[in-house]
């Protein structure tokens, strides 16, 4: 049985910042520990700026909780110098299979597009994901990086200055105050913060509950993620089987509205119910059981002057389709380059609101993709269910009918179309998914990959073209990456970046999106994208 | 192509009688679930999501079609 969520890791210990008048001030103070505060803080304390992150506990998530991860949080990951032990220690998966009542209807092969270093996603327990990124954190910490681990710190109460933030922090030695230059709410869907500071947190309520259950068996399953709609074990409902790394296997099993939870939580009845999923033979351990209810919801705003929500504290969506915490790393991502340019003087506080506006379109993607899985899963009406019944009756027999089955859709990241930031689109053929506000697609460069040299900092892209190595702007310094436009050796380079333009110019942010596009380098255009980037037009 | 609602049906009787066939025998719930395959099946073939959203318009207010 793994304890691993029962070893404290950041346990509280006294603070010089608990003994002294006035308070001390800190540049960043994250509240929550969880994936996206930890990556917060990893992101910036390794560019120099000081974190710290406190929480009320001192242990990584109890059960598996988030178990998937897709490429993009992967590639952001790398970028944080902590993909490789995740991508290792994950479960990689490429084949579905969709049954319904007592039939398998059909299955279907992800077949990840080629050419990229991480998958399309693995399968990992939220309690290694964190664990893997307190190790990233104090590593960081030993090579003198600003970045602390609070833990036993409970927040209780938050003051906003004009140009800083108070906090009053509960400590097993009692209370002391604390005060941030700027402050992070990284504390979950439940948002503490979001509550003492009287925040909205609106949306739609899904009346449904899940049984969520590790599992420990020795099974011959394969290595591929089952999703059951109306089995005979579950009748009316819904199961998933999806494998994570240890021999544990996540399952999901809808309970329907109206359930007395304690009692469906009970391993006599919850034993007993897997036994029929798995077949008689099987042997295994119960590991972890939690019901859940959820929503789709999210602040109407995600900053507040000092005070800046990231993650399930912004944002909350249903488990189908794993975009909870690969959008909250992509919240994370989003922010701490913005939030270093600020604390660094070189852009204006402004440009955190491209924060709120590029992931609140993010959100809302997401919802949207959420809700319409959960819609098609647990069917709201008498006519929902009916054509859910065809589509998966139809989708035995005809290849039309399988793209409308949705138990979950990939996480895929946004697309930040219309974004302040972003510049006009000048390469006439270039194509579509590295327009601007596009994240960069990975592509092979012979020995690497593309993604290793972007990112942290603003980058010239060029394929073919000409540009100086570095143009220095407004106190930032984009450095030139200059590629061959050689379609023979870097055809996924070529195919994603030029399609069929001769030659092009990528301006990319820090966290590899596409700010502006040319097909060719002219200074002004690209000063004034640059500019622009940062939040100064 | 826009949403056809002229008379398009040069058999238009034996087409009725054909949906009414396919009923033949099946219960209320059976029904349902045919009517919901064969929507299925004729969205796939006419995969054109306005001419679809036009024809779901027309649908649920017929005096309205443009609506």
């Amino acid at each position: 049985m793994n304890k691993i969520f029962e070893t404290p890791l950041y346990p509280y210990t006294r603070h010089p910042d608990q003994d002294v008048t006035p308070p001390a001030r800190r540049k960043v103070v994250i509240v929550g520990a969880g994936p996206v505060g930890l990556a917060t803080a990893i992101d910036l304390a390794g560019k120099g700026v000081e974190a710290v992150v406190v929480d009320e506990n001192d242990k990584v998530s109890f059960g598996s909780r988030a178990i998937c991860f897709a490429k993009r949080p992967l590639e952001i990951l790398d970028r944080l110098g902590c993909g490789q032990p995740m991508v290792d220690k994950g479960v990689q998966w490429n084949v579905g299979k969709v049954f319904f009542d007592e039939r398998k209807v059909f299955e279907f092969n992800l077949l990840p597009e080629g050419g990229h270093r991480r998958p399309a996603f693995i399968n990992l327990q939220q309690y290694y994901f964190e664990e893997f990124l307190v190790e990233r954190a104090r590593a960081l910490e030993s090579e003198g990086a600003p970045i602390e681990l609070r833990g036993g710190n409970k927040v209780m109460a938050v003051t906003q200055h004009d140009d800083h933030v108070t906090l009053r922090i509960d400590t097993p030695d009692g209370p002391y105050d604390l005060e941030a230059d700027w402050l992070i709410a990284c504390d979950g869907a439940a948002s503490p913060l979001r509550a003492i500071m009287g925040l909205d947190f609106v949306g739609r309520v899904f009346e449904d509950n899940f049984l969520i259950a590790d599992v420990v068996m020795e099974a011959d399953f394969p290595t591929e993620r089952w999703f059951w709609f109306d089995p005979p074990f579950n009748r009316g409902q819904s199961a998933l089987l999806h494998k994570q790394p240890d021999g544990v296997w996540r399952i999901d099993l809808q309970l329907g509205w109206d359930i007395d939870k304690e009692e469906e939580k009970k391993p006599e009845n919850v034993i007993p119910r897997l036994q029929e999923m798995l077949g008689d033979e099987v042997e295994f351990e119960l590991e972890w059981v939690s019901i859940y209810t959820f929503q789709c919801r999210r602040m109407e705003r995600f900053r507040h002057g000092r005070v800046i929500f990231a993650g399930d504290s912004a944002h909350q969506v249903s488990p189908f389709g794993a975009r909870g915490a690969n959008s909250g790393l992509q919240d994370a991502d989003n922010l701490a380059w913005k939030l270093r340019l600020v604390i660094e003087g070189i852009a204006p506080a402004a440009l955190l609101d491209s924060y709120d506006t590029e992931r609140v379109q993010a959100a809302d993607e997401n919802i949207l993709n959420s809700s319409r899985s959960t819609d098609f899963i647990t069917p709201k009406s008498a006519i929902s269910r009916v054509f859910r019944d065809a589509v998966l009756d139809l989708a035995e027999h005809h290849d039309f009918a399988r793209p409308l089955v949705n138990s979950g859709r990939l996480s895929v990241p946004c697309v930040h179309d219309g974004s302040p930031l972003s510049g006009a689109d000048a390469l006439a053929d270039g194509p579509a998914r590295t327009r601007p506000g596009a994240p960069c697609p990975d592509a092979p460069l012979g020995d690497g990959f593309l993604l290793d040299h972007l990112g942290d900092r603003f980058v010239l892209l060029t394929l073919g073209a000409d540009a100086p190595d570095a143009l220095s702007e407004s106190g930032v310094v984009a450095r030139r990456v200059a590629l061959d436009a050689d379609a023979g050796a870097l055809a996924a380079l070529c195919d994603r970046y030029l399609g069929d333009a001769p030659a092009a110019v990528y301006l990319i942010r820090p966290d590899q999106h596409v700010a502006a596009r040319w097909p060719a380098y002219d200074e002004a255009e690209t000063r004034a994208a640059i500019r622009r980037a940062i939040g100064l037009e | 192509m826009p949403l056809n609602l002229a008379a398009n049906l040069s058999d238009a009787d034996d087409v009725y009688a054909d949906l009414l066939a396919a009923h033949e025998g099946l219960s209320k719930e059976q029904s349902d679930a045919l009517n919901a395959r064969l929507i299925l099946i004729l969205a796939n073939h006419i995969g054109d999501r306005r001419v679809l959203r036009d024809a779901l318009g027309a649908a649920r207010d017929p005096g309205n079609a443009d609506g």
